[in-house]
């Protein structure tokens, strides 16, 4: 359903999809049937002349039955919807899957900022790749996500992916992603930050694991191909020697 | 005790300036929150105008840049919550009924009940004027997250904040000193045989609301304090970088802001009812089921809070919780739908135009609650969260409770105010030219929120999958429900002050209604009541059977 009006490009946003749905056919039907209730009485009940109105409470037990035997079933369509909801809300933001990547990610007013380690894939070290507004990321990867503000709070969505997390200033807060389709996909700020609130845009682009690696190589800094050969701690990288061949 | 001719007839301005009548100081709130609603509906006209058609030239404005765009959001939420259904739901009905309903003749502090209102005229004035100020209004959102809101640096704003900061708590010591009264009068000033159970239901949703807003307004005032001295003294207190924390104020905030939906809703809701009863000539179908569910809401609304902060930073496991919580309270919410619906049960029901507005807001409302799921749930609200499914949902409750529900009462409760009755046919062509483009510019917004639309953005120029032009059709056609909208409600302008001038003359019991506020003069004279009356039963004794009257008021004796 969710999946007619934006991309599904992570791997737990069909989580996310197939619960909505499932939400929606509970409360769907909850609705149609109240709002029929209450039209249908409307029209069965309609003033005419003559007819008397019926002296009820409402307490009587054969009576209270039609309020009473609803009411028990909400009880459990809520259960229904609170079990899979708090599923899909551990399996998201509670439980982290172990990251083959961790990347940085700064909110400020007006932009996003994100720090990759380069091809040793360690970060803090002096290959990483810095870069603004874009966030690179290979496909089938799980990604762990660090993000800080430096001002005000954001909040750090990708809709395609149904990630959103806000981003608080003094606080470092970690989330993950898996991509699992490649595109370019936006960025946005959901938490009004200022009057730049509208321009805080960015992309994150997702390739394939080759296209990553030869994009990371290009863009470390300082560039790889400006390195000593050998001997460097960077030669030691497993995906460094898959880049060189 | 006063009475009708104690005084000579005061001049202009002690009559309706500085008068300590309840049903005047009603009057006070009731024309200052209608008039804080035009300017309220002129924000959304602006803010719609730039969304509907982007960087068009909005006549009547100009063009909204970045920054007042932001001040226009901010401030048509402010205005919409604080100084409309605040003071119409709560105070002016509150104000109105509570003394008429429970046979009494004013509040039981009439004085306090002045201040009131005036100490409210100030918070208006002092946010109004925060429009004129060097910067502007304040743009940082109705919900105001430090650090944005404490420093002018961050929101371009520092004088607009500072004022709006002001206005908010202002108006805040108004609906305390009010909230007080209510409690006070409705325990102490019942007429004589009034027992708890024979209370109307509207009295008893407007004081649970009061009880509710004093019980949840005391962090967010202290909040505010400090927010306050975080903005103009240099205090540090959600600040960071020294040993502050944002997200106290997220909690302080959400503390009192959820429970504040319940405040306005529970008003809303006991003007349904009154209207259901009369019109279906129906005792309200389980009055105690709706009482005690009442208070399991009203109990429960003090827990949900942190359903608004499920992805603000806040310990993920914490979420868990106020998922349960947020899905428990919809079981009593479902029970009052289930128990207003049961009422038409067995009726005889004329659709006059307060009914309508009444039935309208039950089929608009239960659409408002249902959604409420998708972001109570915490698995969902990862993606709908600050989208405009969000808007929508809130708008489905919140335009049903301070605009459907308000017109329910004003239409129903015109003729006791003014002594005269409104138009039939203006009220109905006005309720079906608000209602259908309601639908119209809210069903494309919870689109867009799937689509994800996030909120409170001039334009969308910069996000390629929100550029869709199947989204901007979606925009615009939200922007002309409200166009239709927005000019129907001349219409209800149109038939408010005519009949308030040449309308039919109203009787005292036009509606044939139960409840002691018909039993006196329309409109009621000062000091409300010529002999205190005395109560012989509950408030809905409709269709008797045996009796020549379909309806038997509280008063008369057997």
């Amino acid at each position: 359903m969710l999946e007619r009006y934006t991309t599904a490009a992570s791997t737990y946003a069909h989580s996310i999809d197939h619960l909505f749905l499932l939400i929606l056919v509970l409360v769907g039907f909850w609705l149609i049937v109240a709002e029929a209730v209450m039209f249908i009485l409307i029209f069965k009940f309609r003033a005419r002349d003559g007819r008397p109105t019926r002296h009820v409470t409402g307490e009587e037990k054969e009576l209270h039955r039609w309020i009473t035997i609803p009411h028990m079933l909400v009880i459990l369509c809520d259960i229904a919807i609170i079990i899979p909801a708090i599923i899909v809300w551990y399996n998201i933001k509670q439980a982290q899957p172990p990251a083959d990547q961790t990347v940085r990610v700064y909110a400020q007013q007006w932009a996003w900022s994100f720090q990759e380690p380069g091809p040793d894939g360690v970060l803090d070290t002096a290959d990483d790749v810095r870069t603004v507004g874009e966030l690179h990321v290979a496909i089938n990867t799980t990604y762990h996500f660090e993000l800080m503000s430096r001002d005000v709070v954001h909040s750090f969505a990708v809709p395609a992916f149904r990630l959103k997390q806000d981003a608080l200033p003094g606080r470092t807060i970690t989330g993950w992603f898996r991509p699992n389709r490649l595109g370019t996909y936006d960025i946005q700020c959901t938490q009004m930050c200022g009057i730049g609130h509208a321009l805080m845009a960015g992309r994150v682009i997702v390739e394939t694991r080759q296209d990553h690696a030869a994009w990371l190589m290009q863009n470390s800094n300082p560039p790889v191909a400006a390195l000593p050969a050998a001997p460097s701690p960077l030669a030691a990288s497993p995906m460094m020697a898959e880049a060189r061949r | 005790m006063s009475t009708a001719v104690q005084h000579a007839e005061p001049g202009f301005f002690r009559k309706y300036c500085w008068s300590t009548d309840h049903k005047i100081i009603a009057m006070q709130y009731l024309f200052t929150g209608m008039a804080m609603a035009l300017i309220g509906g002129y924000l959304a006209y602006v803010f719609r105008m730039q969304l509907g058609f982007p960087n068009h030239n909005v006549p009547g404005f100009g063009i909204v840049t970045p920054g007042r765009y932001n001040a226009v959001v901010t401030m048509h939420g402010t205005i919409m919550i604080f100084w409309v259904a605040m003071p119409v739901l709560i105070a002016a009905f509150g104000n109105y009924l509570i003394p008429l309903m429970i046979g009494c003749d004013d509040m039981a502090f009439p004085r306090i009940n002045r201040l009131s209102y005036q100490v409210f005229l100030l918070s208006a004035i002092v946010l109004l004027l925060s429009f004129l100020v060097k910067g502007g209004a304040f743009g940082g959102a109705w919900t105001a997250y430090p650090p944005l809101s404490a420093s002018g640096a961050y929101n371009l704003t520092p004088l607009g904040a500072t004022l709006w900061l002001v206005a908010v708590a202002l108006e805040f010591v108004a609906f305390l000193l009010g909230g007080i009264n209510f409690t006070v009068t409705v325990m102490n000033s019942r007429a004589p045989g009034m027992k708890m159970f024979d209370i109307p239901i509207v009295i008893w949703m407007i004081v649970l609301a009061t009880v509710i807003f004093m019980a949840s307004a005391g962090p967010l005032i202290a909040g505010a304090v400090m927010l306050l001295f975080d903005q103009t003294m240099a205090t540090g207190f959600y600040d960071p970088t020294r040993g502050g924390d944002p997200l106290l104020w997220q909690h302080l905030f959400w503390f009192f802001g959820h429970p504040e939906v319940y405040v306005v809703l529970l008003p809303a809701m006991g003007i349904v009812a009154e209207i259901l009863a009369v019109f279906a000539r129906k005792k309200l179908f389980g009055y105690k089921s709706m009482l005690f569910s009442t208070w399991a809401v009203g109990i429960l609304s003090f827990v949900v809070w942190a359903h608004h902060q499920f992805v603000a930073g806040i310990d993920p496991r914490m979420a868990n919780v106020f998922t349960v919580t947020t899905l428990l309270i919809s079981i009593p919410v479902a029970e009052l739908v289930f128990l207003y619906i049961a009422t038409l049960y067995g009726g005889s029901i004329r659709l006059d135009t307060p009914m309508l507005w009444a039935l309208g807001f039950l089929a608009e409302f239960m659409i408002g609650g249902v959604t409420g799921i998708f972001l109570g749930s915490s698995g969902t609200d990862i993606y709908l969260h600050d989208t405009y499914f969000l808007i929508a949902h809130f708008h489905y409750t919140f335009v049903p409770i301070a605009i459907i529900s308000v017109f329910a009462g004003i239409t129903f409760w015109f003729p006791k105010m003014f002594g005269r009755m409104m138009n039939e046919t203006l009220g109905k062509i006005h309720f079906w030219g608000t209602v259908i483009p309601f639908n119209v510019i809210f069903i494309p917004l919870f689109m867009t929120g799937l689509a994800g639309d996030q909120r409170r953005i001039y334009s969308y120029a910069q996000f390629a999958e929100q550029s869709r032009p199947a989204l901007q059709h979606l925009r615009t056609l939200s922007t002309v429900g409200l166009l239709v909208m927005l000019s129907f409600q001349l219409v209800f302008l149109f038939n408010f002050f005519w009949s308030l001038r040449k309308g039919k003359r109203a009787e005292a019991n036009p509606w044939r209604s139960t409840t002691l506020e018909w039993t006196v003069p329309s409109p009621p004279p000062h000091g409300n009541f010529a002999v205190l009356p005395t109560v012989y039963r509950g408030p809905y004794e409709y269709g008797l059977p045996g009796r020549a009257d379909d309806y038997w008021p509280q008063n008369v004796p057997d």
